[in-house]
């Protein structure tokens, strides 16, 4: 790891001023992740900005939805009676993330902004196009067995983001507010945020330098509260996912009014599938129907070597968990 | 006293120099009793200090390997100018100005001497050879300085295309010959194994691969170097065996073995990989030289992938003839695997199927392929892991073909003496782990059909298989120091990998010494001490039980000698073989009242404390016909020559999601037979750790090798995975009471390795009854189950 500086930022605009005076700075709140990533070498920032005692907090009803700020701690959000009660898939995909430690220290959005667990990303001795831009892609042609199968280019196909939470974000229609160095706040759907890799890999969101995470937003729906995150893993617990799927789902009188669904572990990006929501909505609540939408939303998919077993395993997670919230 | 002595002589006194094995009742002393570890107190505390641990030697600096990107190519030269300005860089070490060693493993006879796993010494040229060979080292007055300067530092290279594996189009196989650095004959015949393969009713023929595995110890490998004198060298090691660290030094450093010193006073697990002084060793030592100063190395979880060796990518063929009642006629089988481009290593996964069931014709052979890696090494249970996975898979495939239950089929080729030897066996107990395995597990309740036994959406499959392990030839001392006090120290130069030899070596001593066990304290892990072998092989524990019961013997010999002798005891003119020493009296055989405790006597002889000596001798290599004679005087005659194993069985519940792929262990039971056991708890413990290391194995562990470049994919534990608790459940574990008079004179057959022959093939046998498909690749990972929901 580098040397670098650390200062504690008290408010939003002393941090993104000093990230506007130092553009390299990073900001640092539960660290589970910038860390490691800055002594494998894969990031190196002069100066750290310990964002910690920014105001991001609370867990709360708005009209808008459910308001989360992007400094509450995983588990504390995972385990909260509102999240659990009306965004199953929320909580369920902080849970099964990571370990009890990891989630006591990760913030919501460190989580949103998680970077690829690619192996040829995360050893600096390999090329990569996405860390160093125009080196290529060894994935391609090499272990592709954990990597992406739908919005693939020929510069990248790694699960940009690897984790969960998002997943469940893309599912239910959240919404990020994000802050400026000029205090001017945004608000961009978690669909919005990444961006696929195409020629640029090595850019993931539509996060401006210096703009920070500030909330998450998630609306109340009757599809949010009958909801379930299905994670497939190599091992019971501690693993990302090989495939994942978010549903909700609205049924009334055996038929689906709306559908929510997003796949995590196959896509460049969380994966929202209006196809597989098109193909579910008025359709009558059965496994042929999720068959159906489970088939349409790997329509599009580019699988390679060691991953086409995720082709059939992520149509199989969708299939199971949409017949979980069915009932 | 001596004045006592002069006026007796002892010239006419018979000596009963040779100790009765097997005197003491196995199950009444402290032997074999659950006792908690005597050094679990201080590793919870954080008192126990590991090799990395000794952080107040004066001026302690420490080193950071930079390694290769490449897996080959050459070094065209170094930009060390941005290194060099940091603060605190205190040397950048490359082969460019490396001092020069008296002896490299580079050539044959210099790796035999030195003893070294891998026939190359990185920094001896400009080469690269494989993908994370050291090419420069640093040192720096702290740990990040000097990473931070290997960061900055800049090799150049001229890289060339790598060769990845045998499974590479390019590969050149060999026939290697000879295996394991030319300690074991590649190619085994017996019989005539094609012509009875040919003619056999039944014909099984199938391919196993296993991938990659890396021991991944939780201490990685660490060293600290300490020049105490020009000529005077400590080390504290991560190893496994510091006798042999000893060696490998000072061969290389052209001293006496004398003038290196080499410590290993706890050990954070080893499974094999710590079992050689591979080069970060001896280039710790060359940067405490180079710098003047005592230098600490660890080696990061990334380097831990090529550092230390790893099991070999490889593919086995097994071919079974049977006839159709399930008889083995012919078994045949040949190996292909990655070797380095210097070594011909390989496990020897062809002994076990050599001489695990009744089989009269058999053939062995290896291929082998150089390509840019690391030497491979032995990984727990090396070559009866993988091994046993091919032979156990194929047999209950033979089982499932002829409708006969899986221990049926194995009782039908139960061997009476080992089939590759004709030797008869030293004891086995193989009947019994099957029927007590099968009981505990409930096997009789089993649906003889595979892919029929539901959990709702779940698929229920139960497996099993035969484990079995060598005894290997092995040798140690021990010397044992009892005070008039009543206080005794034992010590030998053993390691304790941290499954319990501080605790089961306490238990002999103070069981052999008539003492508490808080009265004993048990120390190793120093070449100071007296020599004890390697920890590896399973060896340890019945050598070293055997050395301190030996040296126990001896110090009693020598008291028995003070008795006779003094006017005062009630022993005086006693013959030697006429007394004993039980629960720390001297007494007379024939009279035990007549007699005294070993405190009176000391006193009066004026004697602080006693010192003996002894030597264990492990295995059949040094099996004594004395020793079976004494244990039973029948059977002195057929003592010597037999075929030492320990056996043992495995049973497993899968649970198998057929939709999602996943497969998870939901019931687990091992039983085995394995000599006498020295502590129950720290036995079950070993069981658990080796059956979940060989579940790791079967389900999860495999190190991506990426074939274009040579170089290794998830070289982390975030993404080589190992099992979790949640992945384990809980594990039922027996051993049957085993009294072996040939083994040694504890009658331990060691269990470090035995725990996980058969887990893999348990696992899979257990996926095929859930499934009805058979996977032969490790590890069985979603993808390969997927695809079974028509089954």
């Amino acid at each position: 790891m580098n040397n670098f500086s650390y200062i504690q930022a008290n408010s939003a605009k002393e941090a993104t001023g000093i990230r506007q005076a130092t553009p390299q700075a990073a900001y640092i709140a539960g660290g589970t992740t910038l860390l490691d990533l800055m002594k494998a070498h894969l990031e190196e920032h002069p100066q750290l900005v310990d964002i910690n005692l920014l105001p991001f907090k609370g867990i709360e009803q708005t009209s808008d939805g459910l308001r989360i700020g992007a400094m509450e701690r995983m588990s504390d959000v995972g385990e909260h009676p509102l999240v659990l009660q009306q965004y199953p898939a929320v909580s369920e995909s902080l849970l099964l993330a990571a370990s009890p430690q990891l989630r006591n220290m990760a913030s919501i959005g460190g989580n949103i902004l998680q970077r690829t667990r690619c192996g040829y990303f995360r050893d600096a001795a390999f090329p990569c196009n996405k860390r160093v831009p125009g080196s290529g892609c060894p994935a391609i042609a090499g272990d592709n067995h954990n990597l992406a199968i739908l919005g693939t280019s020929e510069a990248c196909i790694a699960t940009a983001y690897p984790g969960d939470l998002s997943v469940a974000l893309a599912a239910l229609d959240a919404v990020l507010t994000l802050e400026n160095a000029k205090g001017k706040q945004r608000r961009v759907p978690v669909t919005e945020f990444y961006v696929l890799p195409g020629k640029t890999p090595q850019r993931e969101t539509v996060l401006e330098p210096g703009e920070l995470i500030v909330a998450v937003t998630i609306p109340a729906a009757a599809h949010a509260r009958r909801s379930t995150y299905l994670k497939v893993r190599e091992r019971a617990s501690y693993a990302y996912a090989l495939a994942s799927a978010a549903v909700g789902l609205d049924v009334q009188g055996g038929t689906i009014r709306s559908a929510r669904v997003a796949l995590g572990g196959v896509g460049t990006k969380p994966w929202r599938s209006p196809e597989a929501e098109k193909v579910l909505t008025g359709a009558p609540a059965t496994e042929a129907t999720f068959r159906a939408a489970a088939a349409a939303a790997l329509r599009g998919a580019q699988p390679r070597d060691d991953n086409r077993f995720k082709v059939e395993l992520a149509q199989n997670t969708l299939v199971q968990a949409l017949m979980k919230v069915a009932g | 006293m001596t004045f006592v002595l002069q006026l007796v002589t002892l010239q006419n006194i018979p000596m009963d120099t040779e100790p009765k094995f097997f005197e003491t009742n196995p199950t009444a002393g402290v032997v074999g009793q659950p006792l908690n570890r005597v050094d679990g107190r201080d590793k919870v505390m954080g008192r126990a200090k590991y090799s990395a641990e000794f952080n107040n030697l004066p001026g302690l600096v420490h080193a950071v390997l930079k390694t290769s990107d490449v897996a080959k190519g050459r070094i065209t030269g170094f930009d060390t100018t941005a290194a060099l300005k940091q603060p605190g860089v205190l040397a950048i070490i490359t082969h460019q100005n490396i001092p020069k060693l008296a002896k490299t493993p580079n050539d044959a006879e210099g790796k035999k001497a030195i003893g070294a796993p891998m026939g190359y010494l990185p920094l001896t040229d400009d080469r690269i050879h494989y993908a994370g060979q050291p090419v420069a080292v640093i040192v720096a007055d702290t740990l990040e300085r000097a990473q931070y300067a290997a960061a900055l530092l800049r090799v150049q290279v001229a890289a060339e295309k790598p060769l990845a594996s045998y499974e590479d189009p390019k590969a050149q196989l060999f026939d290697p010959t000879k295996i394991q650095d030319g300690k074991t004959q590649a190619h085994v015949v017996r019989g005539n194994a094609q012509t009875a393969f040919a003619a056999a009713p039944i014909q099984l023929t199938h391919k196993y691969t296993h991938a990659i595995n890396h021991h991944n110890p939780m201490e990685p490998g660490a060293t600290t170097a300490h020049w105490e004198a020009p000529d005077r060298l400590t080390v504290y090691e991560s190893t496994q065996g510091v006798t042999r660290t000893q060696k490998a030094l000072s061969t290389m450093l052209g001293l006496s073995a004398e003038q290196v010193r080499v410590v290993t006073k706890y050990l954070g697990g080893g499974f094999g990989c710590k079992g050689s002084c591979w080069p970060h060793t001896v280039l710790t030592v060359q940067a405490a030289k180079f710098v003047g100063r005592p230098v600490k190395l660890s080696l990061t979880r990334p380097q831990m992938f090529t550092s230390m060796g790893h099991r070999e990518d490889q593919t086995q063929t097994l071919r079974l003839g049977a006839t159709n009642d399930g008889k083995l006629t012919a078994l045949i089988h040949e190996k292909t695997s990655t070797t380095s481009p210097w070594d011909n290593y390989a496990e020897s996964n062809s002994k076990i199927v050599n001489m695990l069931y009744e089989c009269p014709n058999f053939e062995a052979s290896y291929q082998l392929a150089r390509a840019n890696v690391m030497t491979s090494t032995f990984t727990r249970a090396p070559g009866e892991a993988p091994g046993s996975f091919a032979l156990e898979s194929s047999m209950d495939d033979l089982a499932y073909q002829l409708g006969i239950d899986p221990i049926e089929i194995r009782l039908r080729n139960y061997a009476e003496k080992d089939p590759s030897t004709g030797q008869p066996w030293s004891s086995k107990s193989l009947r019994q782990c099957y029927a007590r395995g099968a009981e505990l597990f409930g096997w009789s309740k089993r649906n003889p059909k595979a892919g029929a036994t539901r959990n709702g959406r779940l698929l229920v499959g139960w497996g099993m298989a035969t484990a079995s392990y060598p005894v290997h030839n092995s040798q140690g001392m021990a010397r044992a120091r009892l005070y008039a006090d009543g206080h005794a120290v034992v010590q030998s130069g053993a390691t304790d990998l941290g499954t319990g030899t501080y605790t089961v070596m306490t238990q002999v001593a103070a069981e052999a010494l008539g003492l508490p066990v808080e009265k004993v304290r048990f120390e190793l892990g120093d070449t100071k001490l007296p020599t004890a072998p390697n920890s590896g092989g399973s060896v340890a524990a019945g050598t070293v039980s055997s050395s301190v019961y030996m040296a126990v013997q001896d110090l009693w010999q020598k008291l028995i000698k003070v008795a006779v002798l003094d006017k005062k005891s009630p022993l005086y003119r006693a013959k030697l073989t006429d007394v004993e020493a039980k629960a720390g009296r001297l007494q007379l055989k024939a009279n035990p009242k007549k007699g005294e405790g070993f405190a009176a006597l000391m006193k009066r002889a004026d004697m602080a404390d006693v010192e003996g000596n002894g030597q264990g001798r492990y295995g059949s290599g040094y099996e004594d016909a004395q020793a079976a004679a004494n244990a039973d005087p029948a059977k002195k005659d057929e003592a010597a020559h037999h075929s030492m194993h320990s056996f043992g069985a495995h049973f497993c519940e899968v649970q198998v999601d057929p939709d999602l792929g996943t497969v998870r262990v939901t019931r687990w039971v091992s039983v085995h037979g394995a000599g006498r056991i020295l502590n129950a708890k720290t036995a079950r413990s070993q069981i658990i750790g080796g059956s979940i290391f060989g579940i790791g194995a079967a389900l999860m562990e495999g190190t991506v090798r990426d074939q274009n470049l040579a170089r290794y994919t998830n070289a982390s534990l975030a993404d080589y995975h190992i099992p979790v608790n949640a992945d384990i459940p809980d594990m039922t574990v027996e051993f049957i009471e085993e009294h072996d008079p040939y083994i040694n004179a504890m009658g331990v057959k060691g269990i470090g390795e035995i725990s996980m022959v058969g887990v893999s093939a348990a696992v899979a046998n257990a996926v095929f009854h859930a499934t009805g498909k058979r996977v032969r690749e490790l590890p069985i990972t979603p993808d390969k189950i997927l695809g079974t929901k028509a089954v």
